[in-house]
């Protein structure tokens, strides 16, 4: 056995590692590439007993099923054309009206977030959101932007919104609605926030007012994925407050629009199964046991001494303030990984804090700061354009604090109305 | 004499429109657009932040490609509009700094304010478009994208202060 000091410097150098190279992908690998061999290594020195990994691997494994039928069910809904409708209903009616397509936008991001998760936003919105604004003859990046920013800052709604959220809300000990009642005001905050902001922001390429086009994108109404996706939705409530978990809700909302797809040959069994993301699967798993490593060898006892307790407003503000400032440094992955075992002894409204940090602070830095380091330093390596990060930076210094003081005020007087 | 035209999106007409209207018989008339990198370089700034997603669904390329493919459409319709011989040149990078570096040697730059183009003022002017007035190395015309805004739109003068007022220099005692 490693003493304890020494099973900490291996965990972290393994941490570092893992994170390092999921930033870098060196050869174009995927992240799981370095994370699995990492976690069997942390085991194997013995910087976690085999046992402690199994119960992580046990309480993330759900989660990780849960995850992998939001990312299918994003994919369905993608090849039912929802994301194409979502365009066209963008562009009706706002052509030579820049200010009305970023309402627009930031109500189909918002919802597209809160229902099938950030990950969907950012990688099958955002080339729709760019289409259109490129198609409306308007300027992109304020449109872009927006997306970039909610998929962050709009992920507090629903345990399913974020990654974060279905790790957190497993271990709330809340039920899903009472999850989505006690944040559906520090949502609405948070994207209040980011609308005034980038509306003030934005406001030169938003004055601009293009000649309007005629070019318009006839898109049918997705209506079967619009009805499975609220019966999904529906499904998650009646789960929860029956006792089952909500992910049978979401696993049965992708198994009804994989069999349309299947039967109708819009889609093949493989490419279901990509849509899954069995590699990122395996890479949060490995995440987990690694951040586990790294908790239990004295990391958990020094920050339960810097983690505020309590659900007083001072130690809300304080409780997100950290979560915030670890997802920077750190990615907010790992970041929840590492806080919610600290938060979830204090109790429900100290896990919300944790997500307020979590998904609403990347914003402030590029894609975290430790990413980005890393990441300009390859992009320099390799020649190739950097992008303009003060401006990126200042629209995070504009939206970031404000959003979290007051999604997190709202936090505190939903726990005092609804109770935690 | 070599024209080099801004294309933007939003205002290119109106670029388009002025440079018909000076341009000689036989000018060298180049369409330039820039793309920034700043877009997709946002979206996979994003997608990186979300950490072990793998390389394969990263929106920044695509939303690149999109760019090219729509800059490229944007050129022709101008071109097309313009209906004079031209050159379409499409740059990628620093958009100020590129359409800086395009006017190098050229008799004449062509753009539109970007701004708000409601009224007279210095807000008529974004920054990229101020940088490029501000660093360009040939003469500039610098047009109203839609109907110029008459003078009543200036704000008014500062309110007068009533200090005496001091004769300067040369002025009789």
């Amino acid at each position: 056995m490693l003493s304890e000091v020494a099973a900490e410097v291996v965990s972290v150098a393994m941490l570092v590692a893992v994170l390092a190279f999921a930033v870098i992908r060196p050869w174009g690998w995927g992240e799981a590439v370095a994370a699995v061999p990492a976690a069997i290594l942390v085991v194997a020195v013995g910087a976690i007993a085999p046992h402690r990994a199994l119960m992580e691997a046990q309480r993330l494994g759900p989660i990780i099923g849960f995850l992998a039928a939001v990312l299918i069910l994003a994919q369905l809904c993608q090849d039912e054309g929802l994301f194409r409708a979502c365009g066209a209903w963008m562009a009706r009616g706002v052509s030579g009206r820049p200010a009305r397509l970023l309402a627009r936008v930031f109500i189909v991001a918002a919802a597209t977030t809160a229902v099938l998760s950030l990950d969907a936003t950012v990688v099958l919105l955002t080339p729709i959101v760019f289409a259109t604004a490129a198609r409306l003859n308007a300027r992109a990046k304020p449109y872009v932007y927006g997306t970039t920013h909610l998929a962050n800052s709009a992920s507090l709604l629903l345990p399913v919104s974020n990654l974060t959220n279905l790790i957190a809300f497993a271990a709330s000990g809340l039920s899903f609605p009472r999850f989505a009642a006690l944040m559906l005001v520090p949502w609405l905050a948070a994207i209040a926030v980011e609308y005034l902001v980038f509306r003030r922001f934005f406001r030169t390429d938003l004055n601009v007012t293009p000649a309007p086009t005629q070019a318009t994108e006839t898109a049918g109404l997705p209506l079967f994925a619009l009805v499975v996706l609220a019966a999904t939705l529906a499904g998650f409530a009646v789960t929860s407050l029956a006792g089952i978990n909500p992910a049978w809700a979401a696993a049965a909302g992708a198994a009804v629009l994989g069999v349309r797809a299947l039967a109708r040959r819009h889609a093949t069994p493989a490419e279901i199964w990509r849509a899954a993301g069995v590699p990122f699967l395996a890479f949060v798993l490995a995440l987990g046991i690694v951040v586990a490593a790294v908790t239990g060898n004295g990391l958990a006892g020094a920050l339960s001494r810097v983690m505020p307790s309590g659900t007083s407003l001072p130690a809300l503000l304080a409780t997100a303030a950290l979560a915030a400032a670890l997802a920077n440094v750190i990615n907010n992955l790992p970041a929840v990984l590492v806080l919610l075992p600290l938060a979830a002894a204090t109790g429900p409204g100290a896990v919300l804090a944790v997500l307020i940090g979590t998904n609403i602070g990347p914003n402030l830095t590029y894609a975290g700061s430790l990413a980005t380091l890393l990441w300009r330093r390859v992009l320099r390596e390799h020649g190739q354009d950097e992008p303009d990060l003060g401006e990126f930076t200042r629209l995070g210094l504009l939206t970031v604090p404000a959003g979290l003081v007051l999604a997190t005020v709202a936090l505190w007087a939903g726990l005092k109305v609804i109770g935690g | 004499m070599r024209i080099v035209t801004w294309i933007v999106e939003g205002t290119w007409a109106a670029c388009v429109d002025a440079t018909r209207g000076c341009a000689p018989d036989r000018a060298d008339i180049v369409l330039l657009h820039v793309s920034g990198v700043d877009v997709p370089a946002a979206a996979h700034g994003a997608y990186a932040g979300l950490l072990g997603r793998g390389p394969r669904r990263d929106p920044g390329p695509r939303l690149a490609e999109l760019g090219a493919a729509s800059a490229a459409e944007l050129l022709e319709a101008a071109a097309r509009a313009l209906d004079r011989p031209c050159r379409t040149v499409e740059r990628r990078g620093r958009v100020e700094r590129e359409v800086v570096a395009e006017a190098e040697g050229a008799d004449l730059l062509v753009l539109a304010r970007d701004g708000d183009d409601t009224r007279l003022g210095p807000k008529s002017l974004g920054p990229p478009s101020r940088f490029v007035v501000d660093h360009a190395p040939c003469p500039v015309l610098l047009i109203w994208p839609r109907e110029t805004p008459g003078t009543g739109s200036m704000p008014p003068p500062p309110p007068h202060h009533p200090h005496p007022h001091r004769p300067g220099p040369g002025s009789p005692r």
